[in-house]
């Protein structure tokens, strides 16, 4: 099936549990790392993650679903937005010294 | 300070229930998403960029040593070890799970504390002065009324589903700590001639994308009137405020479109029905929440005076902090302590679990266990001995919590910004530690004086940057950051908007920019006794917007 080029889209969300930023991967599981998300290069492609957000926001899995879009670069997927950059990153700031400790407790 | 009752004790209680459940019942998909969320914003719980956020309520800012370690606990236990004050006096956590929110509300309510009415539009956490009942200043201590306003509105079925958001700030003295202009309404205690205490009542401040000043519509308004006055100006901004849209639902625009006087004239003709029916506050209600926020007994501390003028002499560093930020108490052998949450280059307002319990034990200590939360986003210990002063600084420092400059142009109010708000443009903190690193130098800080910069990350102006000496406004423009800025805000009793310089700033120009102001302040003052403001009041816009743009238009 033939369909149109699009930019490159990816499907975001924040976990529902924890409110985490979460990206949707190639085999329709959630993940912490937007790296790991599935690319939608084609219009079928995007249709196709949308329907898989609603139907997560259906399921009560996450909430907040957005598509955006994304640069592929040689380091991975990269947000035009700095908006999403920085939910794909984290704060730009060295926000808490005691963070390390409670991350990898809770990983 | 104010001790809960059995009725508080329920409600609380019957509250954290009810939301435990409307949570249990979320998170079993019972629920969805948008019937949820008006229930959890109701409790603080908003959805952030990269994970829910909880606003506490600090009723008028005040906390004892209990209640901050708790606040402690919290951070290290069900978030990543820190928190944010915030210039609602109130602290946010930025990283909860929801599943843990009716634990955190449980535990929040075994030490008096909630998150209701943190959100929504309804009569929000009630403000006062952060140096209540202890200022030598005061008139009488606004946190009793601040307290019977926070009992009477608390889910106030009338008055729970306004048109927009409602905030209240109270302050005891001529010298307005509280920011009341910018309040939908602002009370100021003070005596008439007869030596009877009541209110000046100023309705129709506010920030955001329309920031109007309020305007007084009384006087002088008896203490026993104030829940039924309040009731009158609630009522008819019930009736009239705009719920068509958003953007005009504030009192400020119904002040604004209606003009001040037809309202007011309004407001006089509702309380007319209210004035002498059941909500006159009895005298002896008004005495039993007094009694509540009794002052600590202070006993006479005489040689602290002879001591600190000794400490002064013998290290410049205290003497520094002391110059700074240690005010004058009514009790002449004792100080207000501001411990700044401004170290230089740091996050404004945030502090970690281990210097909440620092301050907590200090207060134990030192400070009769109270702790206030300004809506400059620092702490202050009201009631400390001159003869502690220089325990107490010792013991800050070793915490990190000892940098002398409360007031200067490094003592910043910073939003979160886009580093955390899914509401902004751009980001507010990195800013605030760029300024704050290039103005760090304690000596040329001191030079600069008094001079507060505001930064918000979005016109909502959460970071009061509409009231700052200097104020920054981030906005988006095409895709990028951009910052504006605006100069001669203030939010005192000589309350005034700032006026936004031209055009924008990129983050690479922007600390060169308020340099650039700066300098010119200090080529133009006449002296180090005239202060950023009073020097750009006589002085306008004009110098400062030569300074900034001149060369440009030069080179173009
Ligand atoms: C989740 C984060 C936040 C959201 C979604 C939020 C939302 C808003 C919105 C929409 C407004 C504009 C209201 C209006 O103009 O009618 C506003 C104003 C304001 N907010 Fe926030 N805010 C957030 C965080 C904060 C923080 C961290 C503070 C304290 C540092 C704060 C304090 C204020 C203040 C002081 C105002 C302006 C006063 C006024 O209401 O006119 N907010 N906020
Ligand atoms: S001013 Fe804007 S960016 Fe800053 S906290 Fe408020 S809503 Fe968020």
């Amino acid at each position: 099936m033939k369909t149109t080029q699009t930019k490159t889209k990816v499907l975001t969300a924040n976990r529902l549990t924890d409110g985490i930023s979460v990206w949707l991967g190639a085999s329709g599981e959630w993940t912490t790392s937007l790296k790991d998300a599935f690319l939608a290069r084609h219009e079928d492609a995007v249709a196709a993650i949308e329907a898989a957000g609603q139907t997560a926001l259906a399921d009560n899995r996450v909430v907040d679903v957005n598509v955006i879009e994304i640069e592929e670069t040689e380091s991975g997927p990269r947000p035009y937005r700095l908006r999403e950059r920085i939910r794909a990153d984290g704060p730009t700031i060295d926000y808490a010294p005691a963070s390390a400790a409670r991350v990898s407790q809770a990983a | 300070m104010y001790r809960y009752d059995e009725f508080d004790h329920a409600f609380v209680e019957a509250r954290v229930n009810q939301f435990s459940d409307q949570v249990a019942r979320r998170l079993s998909g019972e629920i969805s998403e948008d019937a949820f969320k008006p229930l959890r914003l109701m409790n603080g719980v908003y959805l952030q960029l990269h994970a829910y956020m909880l606003r506490v309520a600090i009723p008028y800012g005040t906390l004892n040593s209990r209640q901050m370690r708790k606040l402690a606990h919290i951070a290290r236990t069900y978030d990543r070890g820190y928190g944010h004050f915030t210039t609602r006096q109130n602290i946010q956590y930025n990283w909860p799970a929801l599943s843990d929110m009716p634990a955190i509300l449980k535990e929040l309510a075994e030490v008096e504390m909630h998150a209701i009415q943190t959100s929504g539009n309804c009569i929000r956490n009630v403000t006062a002065d952060h140096f209540a009942g202890a200022a030598a200043d005061e008139i009488a201590d606004p946190r009793p009324y601040a307290e019977i306003l926070r009992q009477w509105s608390s889910v106030h079925p009338e008055f729970s589903f306004l048109p927009r958001k409602f905030k209240i700030a109270v302050t005891g003295s001529e010298r307005d700590r509280a920011a009341i202009q910018v309040h939908d309404i602002g009370l100021q205690l003070k005596k008439n001639d007869q030596g009877e205490l009541g209110f000046a009542v100023w309705i129709g401040g506010g920030q955001g994308r329309t920031p109007i000043l309020a305007k007084k519509i009384r006087d002088f308004l008896p203490e026993a009137d104030l829940l039924s006055y309040t009731t009158a100006i609630m009522r008819v901004y019930n009736l009239h405020g705009r719920r068509d849209n958003k953007y005009k639902a504030r009192i400020k625009i119904l002040v604004h479109e209606t003009g001040v006087e037809q309202l007011s004239a309004e407001i006089e003709a509702e309380w007319a029905h209210l004035k002498d029916g059941e909500l006159k506050l009895p005298g002896a209600d008004i005495a039993a929440i007094n009694a509540y926020f009794a002052p600590p007994a202070l006993a006479p501390r005489a040689e602290g005076w002879g001591e600190l003028a000794a400490w002064k002499k013998s290290d410049p560093g205290f003497a520094e902090w002391v110059g700074r930020n240690v005010a004058p108490h009514r009790h002449p052998d004792y100080a207000m302590v501001t411990i700044s949450l401004k170290p230089i280059g740091g996050i404004p307002g945030d502090a970690s679990a281990d210097q909440m319990d620092a301050v907590a034990r200090l207060a134990e200590e030192f400070a009769h266990d109270e702790i206030r939360v300004t809506h400059e986003q620092n702490l202050v210990l009201p009631h400390v001995a001159l003869a502690d002063l220089e325990p107490l600084y010792r013991a800050l420092l070793t915490d990190g919590l000892a940098t002398a400059n409360a007031g200067l142009i490094t003592d910043i109010i910073a939003c979160p910004g886009l580093d955390y708000c899914a509401l902004a443009n751009a980001r507010s903190i990195p800013v605030a530690q760029e300024i704050s690193n290039r103005f760090g130098d304690p000596k040329r800080q001191a030079e600069i004086g008094d001079l507060k910069i505001k930064i918000s990350g979005c016109i909502n102006a959460c970071g009061h940057h509409h009231v700052g000496h200097i104020g920054i406004l981030g906005v988006e423009k095409k895709g990028a950051e951009l910052y504006q800025i605006s100069l001669g805000g203030s939010g005192d009793e000589h309350a005034s908007i700032g006026q936004i310089t031209g055009r924008g700033f990129e983050p690479g120009e922007l600390t060169d920019a308020i340099e650039t102001i700066v300098d010119t302040y200090l080529a133009n003052r006449t002296g180090a006794a005239e202060t950023f403001i009073e020097c750009y009041r006589r002085i306008g816009a004009g110098p400062f917007k030569a300074a900034l743009y001149n060369s440009e238009s030069e080179a173009a």
